[in-house]
């Protein structure tokens, strides 16, 4: 580059021409994302001081979107249900994908088999999961049916989704279902990269299977660790698909989430203005959620 | 020999263990696959032998359901909705990507460092920070109800993912062939078409298949902005139609095997690459 530019009598022209295609090749990317996320996104911070239908003029209303958010009883029950469906997402599939991942990493046969098998529900769309999770768990067809006509009367008759007692952690367990294999991969990934030797070097210590998980597979797969941890927390913070397409947020908001309460308010109730302030908030508690886990990563605690 | 005596000694001690690997793998295997193959044997069955038989075999295996589904379920039209969303979008977001990956991996575009900060901002934002100003902004373009505007929408936001991804592909690809053909005289749009797309197509490939498998399956932007049962995907017309006919499981389960068929039997060709793209993808996000 610097030996070209040199040579080359027209120096400064060349140079210029090569910038100005640079700025050129940048334009789809900037132009679509400043319609589409920078400009909405910017437009969201106005609107949630506003008084605003969606349709005709907004009117300004200062703060009054926020204070009636921090009053709204039926916000801070869905940010209720955020938690524990994170709670769920931080424990579950964790547990599952580092059980799944760590018995792959120990065989060779069939390893690629089972690996695409896990990760299947995670390529079928969300709205055929459901459905499938929805005829099964029904009450009076499903599983608990079945199980009752062999003599495991436990389970009949239990309306998983219908319940408000159990339609929450239902709707999260089909989401599991779903996500899990795909945490397997994470998983997976990180532990073929750690060190054999240093499984060895634990073994001549006399260390056993759980004290080698434990001292050597942990540590080697902490960076994969935090990173799903962190994806777990912002998932469900921001979860909508499961949660609207099997129950939509009932029986009377017993699985309602902030993310499908906003899609109601903006586009149901036609309150967008009050809308923009709850998405605003959400993701605001996910920046600073993600914020922290950034500072953590600088601060070397993650490497 | 002593050392090599207590290596198989190990091995023996080892190997049996194994077992009860399998034996967990095979259950989680079970647990994936389970529900999946309760559809596909649902899909043959009449309503009859559902009533009687609701997860086991079909017994009395019937293949009406799936005329059915067809036909009642749109599917000629949603099939085609959705193969125009997910190739539109795949198209676009290679062509964006490819651009933009190229001007900050080879045109020294300055402010290279602050682009990358805001695309890794852009491909992490919530959905929610954005979606009600930008309905209402897509309803007065009248960009709504049309596939065009769930197209440009997918552009957006998958393009800074796909960049990220397509710009470490090309910063690992040699330079000496871009050099040779800019001494010959072309120009860059020229370079990027005929030197590093061609190099860059494992890259590309992976782009595709991320941004395609999202569009396909997508249900928040397809629920939001497409009403017209006309111009649904796959997905959100699959939901109409499984609230029209819930408790006709033979038929839901066809319609659900349209549904995923496409999307399945490419991952299950692909799925080497696309469980690569994923990961990175996710590493990367």
């Amino acid at each position: 580059m610097e030996q070209q530019t040199v040579k080359r009598p027209s120096e400064g022209g060349l140079r210029r021409r090569r910038l100005l295609t640079a700025w050129l090749f940048m334009v789809p990317l900037l132009a679509v994302n400043v319609l589409v996320i920078l400009g909405p996104s910017v437009a969201t911070i106005y609107y949630s001081f506003t008084d605003w239908s969606g349709i005709g003029p907004a009117e300004f209303v200062g703060l009054e979107n926020y204070t009636e958010l921090l009053a709204d009883g039926d916000f801070w029950i869905a940010m209720w249900h955020n938690v524990i469906w994170t709670l769920l997402f931080l424990t579950v599939p964790i547990a599952m994908g580092l059980l799944g991942a760590f018995l792959l990493s120990q065989i060779t046969r069939f390893q690629i088999f089972f690996r695409i098998v896990y990760f299947v529900p995670y390529v079928v769309a969300s709205v055929v999961n459901a459905a499938i999770w929805q005829n099964i768990l029904d009450p009076s067809r499903g599983i608990g049916s079945a199980l009752a006509s062999v003599g495991i009367p436990f389970l009949d008759g239990v309306s998983f989704f219908g319940s408000e007692r159990l339609a929450l952690p239902s709707v999260a367990f089909v989401n599991i279902w779903a996500w899990w294999g795909f945490i397997v991969l994470l998983f997976l990934t990180a532990l073929q990269a750690v060190d054999h030797d240093l499984y060895e070097a634990a073994r001549m210590d006399g260390a056993g299977r759980w004290q080698q998980f434990l001292n050597v597979t942990l540590p080697g797969i902490r960076p994969t660790f935090v990173f799903v941890v962190l994806l777990s927390i912002i998932n469900s913070l921001l979860v909508f698909d499961y949660v609207y397409i099997i129950t939509r947020g009932g029986p009377a908001g017993a699985s309602e989430v902030v993310g499908t309460l906003m899609w109601k308010q903006a586009f149901e109730r036609f309150e967008a203005g009050y809308a923009a302030a709850m998405g605003l908030g959400l993701s605001f508690v996910s920046g600073i959620i993600v914020l922290i886990f950034v500072i953590l990563r600088r601060r070397g605690w993650e490497v | 020999m002593g050392g090599l005596s207590t290596l198989s000694g190990r091995r023996a001690r080892r190997e049996p263990s194994k077992i009860p690997y399998y034996v967990i793998l095979v259950i989680l295997a079970l647990y994936a696959l389970g529900p999946l193959v309760v559809v596909a044997f649902n899909s043959l069955k009449s309503n009859a032998e559902i009533g009687r038989n609701p997860l086991g075999l079909p017994l009395s295996p019937v293949f009406q359901n799936f005329p059915d589904a067809w036909s009642q379920g749109n599917f000629a039209t949603t099939l085609v909705n959705s193969t125009i969303l997910t190739a539109g979008t795949v198209v676009g977001v290679c062509i964006i990507a490819s651009t933009s990956a190229y001007a900050m991996a080879r045109l020294d575009l300055p402010g290279t460092d602050a682009i990358l900060l805001y695309l890794f901002v852009a491909s992490a934002v919530p959905v929610q920070l954005f979606l009600v100003p930008l309905f209402f902004l897509w309803s007065n373009l009248q960009l709504t109800n049309t596939r065009f505007g769930l197209i440009v929408i997918y552009w957006a936001i998958f393009s800074p993912l796909a960049t990220l991804l397509l710009r470490s592909y090309l910063i690992g690809l040699p330079r000496d062939f871009e050099d040779a053909a800019r001494i010959d005289g072309a120009n860059e749009l020229q370079v990027l078409l005929r030197i590093v797309l061609p190099l860059s197509w494992p890259g590309l490939l992976t782009v595709a298949l991320v941004s395609g498998l999202a569009a396909w399956n997508d249900f928040l932007f397809a629920i939001t902005f497409i009403q017209d049962s006309n111009l649904k995907p796959v997905t959100t017309s699959f939901l109409a139609f499984q609230s029209n006919f819930s408790q006709d499981w033979g038929l839901t389960s066809a319609a659900a095997i349209y549904t995923i068929l496409p999307i399945v039997v490419l991952f299950l060709l692909l799925q080497r690459r696309f469980i690569s793209g994923l990961t990175a993808g996710g590493l990367k996000g």
